[in-house]
């Protein structure tokens, strides 16, 4: 069981090269789907909401008014597309689609800002979506600030009070690691982790299955090849195309869609080695108890595949989650891949900073390669 | 053990639930020999050889292989064996040179040995010169040769081959068999199942299983010889069914059963029968074409054994 043969575990791996190269499925599945998938990804999964369409009731109708409407239009994430002139219009907006904020502007904004008086206006949000709804009510509330300074100050010059028109005391943001807030810089860090789910989960979940499908696996046992060969000589060849998919997402990541790589290239190697362990040793053990090519497949999708996209925090921050849930990602393989794929992307850092999240997916390289080691018997 | 006794079996059984496959199987075959398992579909042949491979664990009773025990050493009982599986089982995706190479890495064949034997697989299989074939587009004959070429490839002691001529044609099957002579003929031991009562007659000793029982062991003439009690006649007669029927409860006759378009006999002393039975025959409304003594075949043999098993059995 333990006797590993390096001739023969050799053997093995080239064998299952040669077959992965034959094999029409298999190629696509290692080349082409972590190509489409960082490209759908990258393009597709941006969280950012840029050129909101924005509906305008204004009842007011003032100068101030149209002031207000061209901070809205000056700023990138809003187009003030029409003004309309219900209420009733702009609620149809809403619900036809046609604009995702709804800006109503009272007939006493003018009067009130004159006065000193404290004046609302009011923002109508499509709900329907609701991570835009609340970048878009972040953004209006960023435009509405600004402008009403720049109002407090002017009032106040008027006054002759300028000097206390700079405020003494304001906070001034920066933001780390991803200065421009870019939601892509979030998201496509952590693809690479659902690219390897995806791609070495299906690939080795089928190595076993294909052998017993086809019939030769009974050849193969009655040789002297150990279990433990047929494991690594069988899972090698997908580490190595795993570590090459992973490469090509970096690359396409940092040349093509400009997020910055700030870590070690070790370091990346590393852990994705770790991680890669891990998913094909769960593919390697569902080939093994299932013998069936499409459900194997099918399984490694629902262990690999689902954790990763939805409790990984790739996309949904854990710490939004609910607190069950939360408590559940902790379990979850892909959740301490991605965060370390985030850091090593953004902000640099190397296995020290990482050693959570190393010592998370060792352990989970030793536990899951220990059972899958003794998952395979040379019996029929 | 004797050295030159290669395979001892000794009270072998498996048991699949409440299904006995095999069913208390002893046997010993020495070394050079070619030992035939002869028996139906489902008889248990195929399950015996896998528990000899090591493929499948033994219920009760040991099994030895070149001196190694087949429940406890299976590793060390592979490292001495080939094995060619039911179903051809080698990678149609690889070129034929591919799959050499990979049962080659398998058993651990390098060096010189290794192109030497390669060398020798592609000529005895005869595809010299086809080695970047893909193996999916060779026909039977030429699988079936380099199925055997890949399992010897590291000269094993010991050769199982479960059923190595279904699905081949006649003239590859001669010689496939020539070829297995060739090998014990250089010392292998052979153990080969097989349902075809032609090819049985290739084996220098057989055993008869049926429902997991050997009901004959011992060289194709002998059991001829033992399993037939009296003489044996063929009757070319019609109808058949009712010919089959009076000869079953005609004097002096033991058994009666059908064999192609006619019928074989087992009588007490074929001179009498000859005598008697045309006109017994033609009383009963049945026209005889033909009567003659005929030499038994396997095939008797297998039947009347069989016959034998069921009617103490029951």
């Amino acid at each position: 069981m333990t006797k590993l043969n390096l001739k023969r575990t050799v053997a093995m791996a080239r064998k299952e090269f040669i077959q992965i190269r034959r094999d029409s499925r298999s190629l696509l599945i290692a080349v082409l789907l972590p190509l489409i998938q960082i490209l759908m990804l990258g393009y597709g999964a941006r969280l950012d909401a840029n050129h909101i369409p924005v509906y305008v009731l204004d009842q007011d109708g003032s100068q101030d008014s149209q002031n207000l409407l061209k901070a809205f239009q000056a700023s990138p994430y809003f187009d003030v597309i029409k003004v309309v002139d219900t209420y009733k219009d702009l609620g149809d907006a809403i619900d036809a689609d046609r604009c995702k904020l709804g800006l109503v502007i009272p007939w006493n904004f003018s009067q009130n800002l004159h006065n000193a008086a404290q004046t609302k206006v009011q923002a109508l949000l499509d709900g329907t979506d609701n991570n835009s709804a609340q970048l878009a009510v972040g953004y209006a509330q960023a435009v509405i600030t600004t402008f009403s300074t720049n109002i407090t100050v002017n009032w106040l010059s008027r006054y002759g009070l300028s000097q206390l028109a700079s405020s003494p005391l304001s906070v001034d943001y920066r933001t780390w690691f991803n200065e421009e807030l870019e939601s892509k810089n979030f998201i496509i860090p952590g693809t690479v982790a659902l690219v390897m789910a995806l791609m070495g989960a299906l690939l080795s979940s089928l190595t076993i299955a294909r052998e017993w499908e086809r019939g030769t696996m009974e050849q193969l046992i009655a040789t002297p090849v150990t279990a433990l060969e047929i494991m690594i000589g069988k899972l090698a060849p997908y580490l190595a195309i795993g570590l090459a998919d992973a490469t090509l997402c970096a690359i396409f990541a940092v040349a093509w869609f400009r997020v910055p790589f700030r870590g070690g290239i070790g370091t990346f190697f590393f852990i994705t080695t770790l991680f890669l362990i891990v998913i094909l040793g769960i593919g390697y053990m569902i080939s093994v108890a299932t013998k069936n090519q499409l459900a194997a497949g099918q399984y490694a999708l629902l262990v690999t595949l689902l954790p990763t996209s939805m409790l990984s925090g790739f996309a949904f921050p854990i710490d939004q989650m609910p607190r069950a849930i939360r408590a559940i990602t902790y379990l979850i393989y892909s959740r301490y891949y991605v965060s370390a794929l985030k850091r090593i992307f953004l902000a640099g850092n190397g296995l020290r900073d990482l050693r959570t999240e190393v010592i998370a997916l060792s352990v989970y390289a030793l536990v899951v390669g220990y059972f899958a080691t003794s998952a395979f018997r040379k019996t029929l | 053990m004797h050295n030159d006794v290669s395979i001892v079996v000794d009270g072998l059984v498996k048991r699949f639930g409440r299904f006995t496959a095999v069913d208390h199987v002893n046997f010993q075959i020495h070394r050079g020999e070619i030992f035939g398992l002869l028996g139906p579909n489902g008889s248990g042949k195929s399950t015996t050889i896998r528990m000899l491979c090591g493929l499948l664990t033994p219920t009760e009773g040991t099994a030895r292989v070149v001196g190694y025990d087949v429940s406890s050493q299976a590793e060390e009982v592979r490292q001495h064996i080939g094995y060619m599986s039911q179903k051809f089982s080698l990678y149609n995706d690889l070129r034929v040179i591919e799959n050499l190479r990979f049962f080659a890495g398998l058993y651990g064949v390098k060096g010189a040995l290794l192109s030497e034997r390669i060398a020798w697989a592609l000529r005895m299989a005869g595809l010299s010169g086809g080695e970047h074939r893909l193996t999916g587009e060779l026909s039977g004959g030429w699988k079936q040769r380099l199925a055997l070429g890949c399992a010897v490839l590291h000269r094993p002691q010991v050769l199982f081959l479960d059923e190595p001529t279904a699905g081949v044609d006649p003239l590859s099957r001669r010689d496939f068999w020539e070829l297995i002579h060739e090998m014990s003929a250089d010392g292998v031991t052979i153990l080969v199942t097989t349902h075809y009562m032609d090819e049985a007659e290739y084996c220098n000793r057989l055993a008869l299983i049926e429902a997991g029982r050997i009901v004959a062991t011992g060289a194709p003439s002998d059991i001829k010889q033992s399993a037939i009690r009296g003489d044996l006649i063929l009757v070319d007669c019609t109808p058949l069914g009712r010919g089959l029927e009076a000869l079953r409860h005609a004097p002096g006759v033991h058994d009666a059963s059908v064999f192609g378009a006619a019928l074989h006999l087992v009588v007490d002393a074929a001179e009498d029968s000859l005598k008697y039975l045309p006109e017994y025959l033609t009383s009963l409304g049945v026209s005889v074409h033909r009567i003659e003594p005929i030499s038994p075949s396997l095939e008797d043999a297998f039947v009347e054994l069989t016959a034998k098993g069921r009617s103490s059995a029951n």
